[in-house]
Formats: C-alpha cells, structure tokens, sequence
C-alpha cells in the first residue's frame, strides 16, 4: 500500500508517501525513527495487521513548515528521510 | 461544528445547510434467523452512522448528524436502529468503530481508520470492479485505490483545508440561503456555465461568491461557479494518485449532482451507480471487517456502555 | 515635485501623497497627505479615483500637481490612470525603508494576505514568501474568530493580551477553525484564551512563511494587524524576537513605498 501523509492548500501539494510493502519487513531497521530530525515517523500496526511506519498525526498537517528545515534551504542536499530509509520506501511530494 | 444551531446568543434561522437525516431497514429480512449479526459505527465530524451486518449483506442503518462528542454520537446511532428494528446490543456478535471519533465508541470491540472501511464498504455497493473510491467528507476529502478484494493499496486524504469538503458546501448553502439539497440541481439552471471560483479556499471562494452576485450574476450561478471550484479542487487531489476505471464516488457529496457530475466531466469517466446511501460506506465497511472477524474468531461478548 | 502612490488591497484603498524637497544637493520626501477608504459598492477603478480626489481635496492640491501615479496592491491593475503599477513586495520595502534604514526583514500582514520580505537596506525588495491562496495566515482568520466571540478586532487584541495559556487550535483553516473556536467557547473556555490561541495560531504561520526568506534584524511588521497589540506579541513570541518595529501609519506604508518609487523614476 501507498499511504499518503499531508495535505493541499492554496501553497501549494506537501505529501510523504510511505510504500508500506517496502516497509513491512524494514531492511533498514526502521532507520527513519530516528533519522528524521524531528523525529515526525512512528511505527503503528496497520489495518491489515502488518508493522510499518506512519508520519505522526499532529504533524500532517503542517509538513510545509515541519520538513523546511531539511530543504535545499535549509542547507541540505538530500533529505535525512528518504536517505535513512535504504529500501525507497519514503518520498516527498515537493 | 454545527454553531448555527448551538450558538448560545444565534437568533433562530432556517438552516439550509441541514442535510436529511436517514434511517433505514431491509424489511424483507429478519435478523433473527440470521447466524451473524455486526454494526459498524462511523463516528465522522459531521455525521454519525451505524450500520448492521447480517450474514454479510447489508441489514439496517442510521445516519444522523454528530452531536457534542463521539461516545453520545455513536450510542445515538445505534439507538435509531434499535427503534427501528428491535435489535439491542446483547444481539450483536461484534461491532467495529471507524471514522475520525472511531476510538470513542464505547461499545466497538475494535477500531479500523476509515481509509480501509471506506474501500471495504465501495467494493460492497460497487462490486469488486471498484478500484478508485473518492469519498467526500464532512471535513475531509479521501482518495482511495483499492483491489478486487477492497483492500486499500494506495490513499491520500486531505482534512487541512475545507475546500473540497462537505463542510465548504454547507457555508455555500449558508450564504445563498438555500437548502444543501437543492444546490445541485439549480447549479444547471443557468445560461452558461460560468469559470469556477477560488478552488482552493473557501473564504475566499465566500468572498468572490458575494462579488459575483454584486456582478449581476444569478444564485444559480454563482452555485453553479461554486460547485465547479470543488469539483476542480478534488480532481486535483486525484490525479495525484491517479483514477482508474471502476470510479466510485462516497460522502455526503456524491448526492450533489452539480459536484458529481462536473467531476466526470473533468475526468472524462462516469462513476458507478449504486441504490445504497453514499454516506454509510464507512460504517458499512466496518460493520463487513466485523462480519470477517466474526467468521474467524467467532462471536464476541458485547460490551456494556 | 508630488507624486502619489495607491494600495488597492482587497478590502481598502489607501492613498498617500508625497513631495520631494531639494535641500542643497540632498533629496528629501515629505508626505504631504494620506487618506484611507473603504469601497463599498464602488468597483475598482472607481474607487480608486474617489480615494484619490479625497485624498487630494484633504491636502488642498489637486490633479494637476501630481507628476505621477504608482499603484500596488491586489486591484493595481484597476488604477486606469496610474502611470505604472509596482508589486507589494518593492511597495513595501521601499515604505519600510523610509521609516527604517535598517530593516532587513519585513512581515506584512494584511486582511486577506500575509508575506515575508527580505530587504537590503537601499529599499529593494531583495526576495519574498507568502501564500496567497490560502484565508488562514492573515487578518480575516483573525477577523472572522473574533467576530465567532461577538469582539471587535481590537477588542480582541487587547483580550488576548490579558491571556498566559497557550491553547494549541487544532485546525489549520479559517472555516474549521471557527468551529472549533465554537466549541472551545461551550466548553466555557475564557475569552481571553481562545483570543491568544487564535493570534498564537496565526503568528506562528506567519512566522512559519517569514522564515523561508530567513528572518534578520531589523524585522519591521506593516499592514493592518499592525494595529491589533495581541498579534503584535504573539508574532515576537513566534518569532523569538525581543523587538519587532512598527511604523506609525502601518497599513500605508505599501502606498508611501508607492508613491516614493513614483518620485524616484521622474529623475
């Protein structure tokens, strides 16, 4: 499953997708817990009762502010997120 | 969410944005002589379902606008079905809750996001060729994939912002001083079909509305400019993960013609028909995963509340 | 020489009259006149030509003493007789700059838009954030929460000050915001708090926008919320800032900066 995390405003479409059969069995051991410098991943057990990762709730719908900081602006050339995650499983939208 | 009514110091004034409430049962069946029966319970934002399972095929439901919290909301729910059918709580094999309020049910034995219960319950009022379930909420907008089985393999949700949500349409109701039913319907009553207003925000879609009418344009449309800016607004959200053939359309919204059906003409796709109320695909994909677990660890005790 | 310069916001028309004095050698601009106007029913172009005659029967001049008309704001387009139209961003730097050579950093706050602008001292507009598009980072979230407590804006500053709670509002939008303002004032949630949550809400996305061009001293806040003392401190608490300058005649220093770069382009 795709989960998408975020939301749409008039500024603009800010989503992190989470490929959730990439993360079932984490090649990476969950390395986007602590990865994410904000620390906005959390392991839940799905609807279909497998273990995989989610973008915490009080964060969703403010990512535009919460990942600014590890933007180009911010002075990265790639995201701690999706560099954590080995197996692809995560991705910006913007 | 409701301040019209409630608002301590509001006059009283017609609520055009109250939409019907609902109940209904299969008065072919009898729930008594069936082996399993399960209840869904979507405690939403804005409205409360609760629907019954017997022997997985739809039985009974109720929906009716959220009240105060979820625990009275959810109880109220299921006491419509009661009155209207006989059936008590110690009748019930095992009742799952969902929705935003899913973890206030008092009396669910389990609780599953609406996500998967709104493709659970489309791929029952569709049939299995759902595959791209778009469900337009209260206060949030849903754009689902599911497989044959109704099992969720891609979904996004928007509930930052009103626009594109039932929430958006009841402020339009509000402002022409028309009831939320007949927006569709008049939305093509015009001569021409006017350029869609800010699809992004409703206020200031409100504002451009109100400069419209100054403009000399008709209620009809500006609802018409209104219902084409939403329709706009989740097409958008779709294309982000795609729509697929056998496109299925839920909430409050899909009963608004003037939204539905701008929106296949955006996407050049028709939606699939079903007889069922659009508004209880949530709880009626909760009540068919009780169904399930009822099958596979048998009947549970119910839960006192 | 007089120049003037026109901000056709979306809910005001403001109109500021400036001369240019040459004192041995050294240009100075002097305002000669200022004049704030709500449109009512009147359309765009409209409205503008009846703020500026107002504007100019107030300062004793007339039309044919104006060398030049600049318009900004979001109906520029409307101004039929302005000579040129500037954006908000250089209107507003170039206001800011009069007031204060040293900002570096300006917030904007107004009733339907709120933006960031960066600033380099010479009253160029050197780079901008803002969000057009979405109600609830500017003075109408504001506007419209405290018209759900029966308080006038001020009213509702001033309240806000009296409030040390930091209730966090849930909702990122203005509509879902007043329902839940709705229901923290059944939960008989002292006015006071709900108007601190709502400014706390709306500074922190204005600060959240200021950020993305960076935030630098001097930070100087125009526009309407100017006015509003309850934003003013809830933005420094975001901002983590001990002073934020604010200019006497905030919601026209877009039109100043309008009617300075008129001046400026006669040379």
């Amino acid at each position: 499953m795709i989960a998408n995390y975020g939301y749409k405003d008039g500024s603009g479409e800010y989503y992190i997708s989470i490929d959730t059969d990439k993360c079932i069995n984490c090649e990476a051991g969950r390395a986007c817990l602590t990865g994410c410098p904000k620390g906005m991943f959390e392991t839940m057990t799905d609807d279909y009762d497998d273990e995989v990762v989610q973008i915490k709730q009080n964060f969703r719908r403010s990512l535009a502010y919460d990942c600014a900081g590890c933007k180009p602006a911010g002075g990265y050339t790639s995201l701690p997120c999706t560099t954590a995650c080995t197996p692809g499983a995560v991705k910006h939208s913007w | 969410m409701s301040q019209t009514s409630t608002a301590p110091t509001a006059e009283a004034k017609p609520e055009f944005w109250r939409w019907q409430e609902n109940c209904w049962a299969d008065e072919t069946k009898d729930w008594k002589s069936a082996k399993a029966i399960t209840v869904g319970i979507d405690v939403g934002s804005v409205s409360s379902q609760c629907v019954v399972v017997a022997d997985g095929e739809l039985y009974a439901y109720n929906s009716m606008r959220t009240g105060n919290n979820s625990p009275d909301s959810a109880k109220n729910a299921f006491k419509g079905v009661t009155e209207k059918t006989g059936l008590t709580l110690n009748d019930v094999h095992m009742v799952v809750g969902t929705g935003y309020g899913r973890v206030n049910v008092p009396f669910s034995h389990k609780a599953i996001t609406e996500i998967a219960c709104h493709a659970r319950g489309a791929n029952y009022m569709g049939g299995n060729g759902v595959r791209t379930i778009l469900d337009m909420g209260g206060q949030d907008c849903k754009a689902i994939h599911c497989d044959e089985k109704g099992k969720v393999t891609n979904f996004l949700m928007n509930d930052k912002c009103a626009a594109g949500t039932g929430r958006g349409m009841e402020v339009i109701s509000d402002l022409m001083q028309i009831p939320i039913a007949e927006l569709g319907p008049r939305s093509f009553e015009v001569d021409q079909e006017p350029d869609a207003v800010s699809s992004v925000c409703v206020v200031f879609a409100k504002s451009e509305a109100l400069a419209l009418l100054k403009a000399g344009y008709t209620k009809n449309k500006v609802i018409a400019a209104y219902c084409q800016a939403m329709a706009e607004r989740v097409v958008s959200l779709l294309e982000r993960i795609g729509v697929e053939e056998g496109f299925f359309i839920t909430g409050g919204i899909a009963k608004n013609p003037g939204v539905v059906k701008r929106i296949e003409k955006l996407l050049g796709i028709k939606a699939m028909d079903t007889k069922i109320d659009s508004q209880i695909a949530g709880a009626l994909g909760a009540a068919l995963f009780a169904n399930t677990l009822v099958q596979k660890q048998g009947p549970q005790a119910p839960i006192a509340c | 020489m007089i120049t003037a310069g026109i901000d056709m916001g979306s809910r005001t028309v403001k109109v500021v009259l400036v001369e240019e004095e040459n004192a041995g050698g050294k240009l100075n601009y002097v305002v000669k006149g200022k004049h704030l106007m709500f449109p009512g029913d009147l359309d765009g172009d409209a409205a503008a030509d009846k703020a500026f005659d107002e504007a100019l029967s107030s300062a004793g001049l007339d039309r044919a003493k104006v060398s030049a008309v600049f318009a900004t704001g979001a109906g520029r387009k409307m101004v039929n007789f302005a000579t040129d139209s500037v954006t908000e961003m250089s209107a507003g730097a170039k206001g800011v700059s009069w007031f204060f050579p040293t900002a570096r950093t300006i917030v904007d706050v107004g009733a339907e838009e709120g933006r960031g602008i960066k600033t380099d001292g010479t009253g160029k507009a050197t780079d901008f954030a803002g969000n057009e598009k979405c109600a609830a980072g500017a003075g109408s979230f504001a506007e419209a929460m405290s018209r759900a407590l029966q308080l006038s804006l001020k009213e509702f500053g001033d309240a806000s000050l009296r409030s040390d709670k930091s209730i966090p509002m849930n909702a990122q939008c203005t509509v879902f915001a007043e329902s839940e303002v709705v229901s923290l004032i059944h939960s008989s949630t002292p006015k006071e708090d709900i108007a601190k949550a709502v400014l706390d809400a709306v500074a922190s996305r204005v600060c959240a926008m200021v950020r993305r061009v960076g935030i630098d001293n001097d930070v100087v806040l125009i526009g309407g919320m100017v006015h509003n003392a309850g934003f003013v401190s809830s933005l420094k608490a975001a901002m983590d800032l001990q002073e934020v300058k604010l200019p006497d005649m905030p919601e026209f220093v877009s039109a100043l900066g309008c009617a300075l770069l008129a001046a400026e382009r006669q040379h």
